[in-house]
């Protein structure tokens, strides 16, 4: 049975996603496309009353006024009008329109948004991905093995579990080269975060393993000459799905935030890829954030897609 | 109970040798040479490193830093050229007063609200807490510290570590400290308080169902007492037993929140220590952390084995 609540995180989750993959038809601008002479230009209002007249949606482009004191002038004499479904994209204007405001390059911060999404999500879901495997293979060998190599698996994943997560993530990301390309960065992030969190599903799924491992199917299947690792796969980690799936979103959320967190800190993915961690270093300074508040809006993006996924799982135990 | 506890703290002792030596040999496999951090200067970084004995094998390496850490002597920081001992002491009471003060706040704030929330929860109070903390839960310590910061320097609030002039008399000192730990210790509350409402929320409802006080309403006492009396303490129960991961979310957090908003404790001194390649200060910091966290976790497990003497076994 699903609530309403779990049907609206569906809907906010979806909706995000679909943001993301279609950034190229959503996002009204490249997302690698610079301004250089509007770098922080602020957000853009949507208008509909030129001259006192009804129009068509429109902006009014700015222009830079003082450089040094990054004011901006908008040039009401010009209004442009935003053109649906034309160059491939779903809204976009002749000349530069932020509305969400530029970027200290004078990239567009809702282009960087939406395609920031796509490596900030993808790498979450991968990293559940590869997480859940992990925890299900380690946590299945040590539920049928049962004796030593359980409490061997065990010690390491109580052990493991205790560690503050920031901690051990910031550990690892810096033992490996600190500069990486894009795709090594993701792999790392994804086995880092992989690392850090496997005992999660593995704990529940040694339980469910070693308590259907007793069941008569489990004995039928060995009795009609089925090997260890057929019971295993065909018979007992079925038992174990549903325990995944609500791993699954549990860790998604966790993920989400802490590629967020290890990019903020400059070990994650870098400039000039764009993801929703990148784009909070650009707020890093307190300067910034009190001239340019607008470069903080990746962090609702985050919370977004959180909140989502929490709203799905309400009903499921808490995160612990 | 004294067998169960010697055996708790000896756990509480290895997890420490474990993750300091752990964060000396990850730090120590990170590519690029530690000596590279010390200067520009060829010749002396050499001289240098010879001294501080980085040009010896890890294992040399990590004979000498146990034994000198049997002697409180966590060896020397090779980016402050000061001893790791002397750094920690500096850093480990601010990261302290950081996290009780969070911690302080979260419980505060959390379990009452969770209580009051959980026992009534169709009232339009307990809607507005539910959603309220819904929504923190999801937002990490290091967006309540950019948002917080954004509100301090539109008001003036002060930020980054307490900065106490050396005349200032003792309740001044007080003063300035308390006043510049303010938003940090928010940052870091407010998510672990929306955390211990939900699951005290829904504790205490699970509490409330529970035979012992059906039978304590149906006898007659107030409905105040079976929630704030009652239920409260069959609740507790569950929220005690994450007290171990509620101490590791707040390091975990004030790592972010102390960089993110300049505070000078353990875990900006982790965050330096990381990058600069600096293994006796990443070890040390290491060490502190998870002496935090052994601590933490012992005092669930008592707790727990207090209140629910089945546990003292294993």
């Amino acid at each position: 049975m699903t609530t309403r609540g779990q049907r609206i995180g569906a809907a906010m989750l979806a909706l995000i996603g679909a943001l993301a993959l279609g950034a190229p038809f959503f996002a009204p601008d490249s997302p690698s496309v610079q301004h250089a002479d509007l770098a922080y230009a602020p957000p853009m209002r949507v208008r509909i009353v030129h001259e006192g007249q009804l129009r068509r949606p429109f902006v009014y482009p700015v222009h830079v006024v003082d450089r040094l004191e990054r004011r901006f002038a908008a040039d009401t004499s010009a209004p442009q009008p935003i053109r649906f479904f034309s160059d491939g994209r779903l809204f976009t204007t002749s000349a530069a329109w932020f509305a969400l405001g530029a970027d200290p390059l004078g990239r567009d911060v809702l282009t960087r948004i939406l395609y920031g999404g796509q490596l900030s999500l993808s790498v979450a879901a991968i990293a559940v991905l590869v997480t859940l495997v992990i925890g299900a293979l380690i946590g299945a060998v040590a539920g049928y093995a049962g004796g030593r190599v359980d409490r061997a698996l065990m010690t390491l994943s109580d052990f493991i579990v205790i560690l503050p997560t920031a901690y051990v993530l910031l550990t690892l990301r810096a033992s490996m080269p600190l500069t990486l390309s894009t795709p090594a960065v993701f792999w790392t992030m994804v086995g880092v975060l992989a690392a850090a969190s496997w005992p999660l599903p593995a704990r529940g799924v040694r339980a469910i393993v070693a308590a259907e491992r007793r069941q008569p199917y489990a004995e039928a299947a060995y009795a009609a000459g089925a090997g260890p690792l057929r019971i295993l796969l065909r018979h007992l980690l079925p038992a174990a799905a549903g325990h995944l799936a609500t791993q699954a979103f549990l860790l998604f959320p966790a993920f989400i935030l802490a590629e967020a967190t290890l990019s903020y800190l400059g070990l994650g993915f870098a400039e000039p890829s764009a993801s929703w961690g990148v784009m909070l270093q650009d707020s890093a300074r307190v300067a910034t954030i009190v001239e340019a508040p607008w470069l903080m809006t990746p962090a609702i993006a985050v919370v977004f897609a959180v909140f989502a996924t929490h709203l799905l799982t309400r009903d499921q135990a808490p995160k612990t | 109970m004294p067998g169960f506890l010697l055996r708790r703290i000896g756990r509480a002792v290895l997890l420490v040798i474990v993750v300091s030596s752990a964060a000396l040999i990850l730090v120590h496999a990170a590519p690029g040479n530690p000596c590279s951090e010390i200067g520009d200067d060829q010749a002396r970084a050499r001289i240098e490193c010879g001294r501080l004995g980085l040009d010896r094998p890890l294992i040399e390496q990590y004979a000498r830093w146990v034994r000198g850490a049997m002697t409180l002597d966590l060896g020397q920081s090779i980016r402050y050229n000061r001893p790791v001992a002397a750094l920690l002491a500096e850093h480990v009471p601010r990261t302290l007063m950081l996290g009780t003060a969070a911690l302080l706040l979260a419980v505060g704030a959390g379990i009452p609200l969770g209580v009051a929330g959980g026992a009534q929860p169709d009232r339009w109070w307990a809607r507005i807490i539910t959603a309220v903390s819904m929504l923190l839960v999801s937002v990490p310590p290091l967006i309540t510290s950019l948002v917080l910061l954004l509100i301090a320097v539109r008001t003036g609030w002060p930020i980054g570590g307490p900065d106490v002039p050396a005349d200032a008399g003792a309740w001044s000192r007080i003063g300035i400290t308390a006043r510049s730990l303010m938003l940090p210790a928010l940052a870091l509350a407010l998510p672990i308080a929306a955390m211990l409402e939900r699951l005290q929320a829904r504790a205490v409802a699970d509490a409330l169902r529970e035979p012992c006080v059906l039978a304590g309403l149906a006898r007659g006492i107030s409905r105040r007492r079976a929630v704030w009396n009652h239920a409260l303490r069959l609740s507790l129960k569950p929220v005690l037993s994450i007290l171990g991961i509620v101490v590791g979310s707040v390091l975990s957090g004030s790592l972010v929140v102390e960089i993110v908003m300049n505070w000078p404790g353990i875990g900006a001194l982790t965050y330096q220590a990381l990058l600069g390649r600096d293994l006796f200060l990443a070890a040390g910091c290491a060490a502190a952390a998870s002496t935090f966290l052994a601590a933490g976790v012992l005092a669930s497990d008592i707790a727990l084995a207090s209140v629910d003497p089945r546990l003292r076994e294993p």
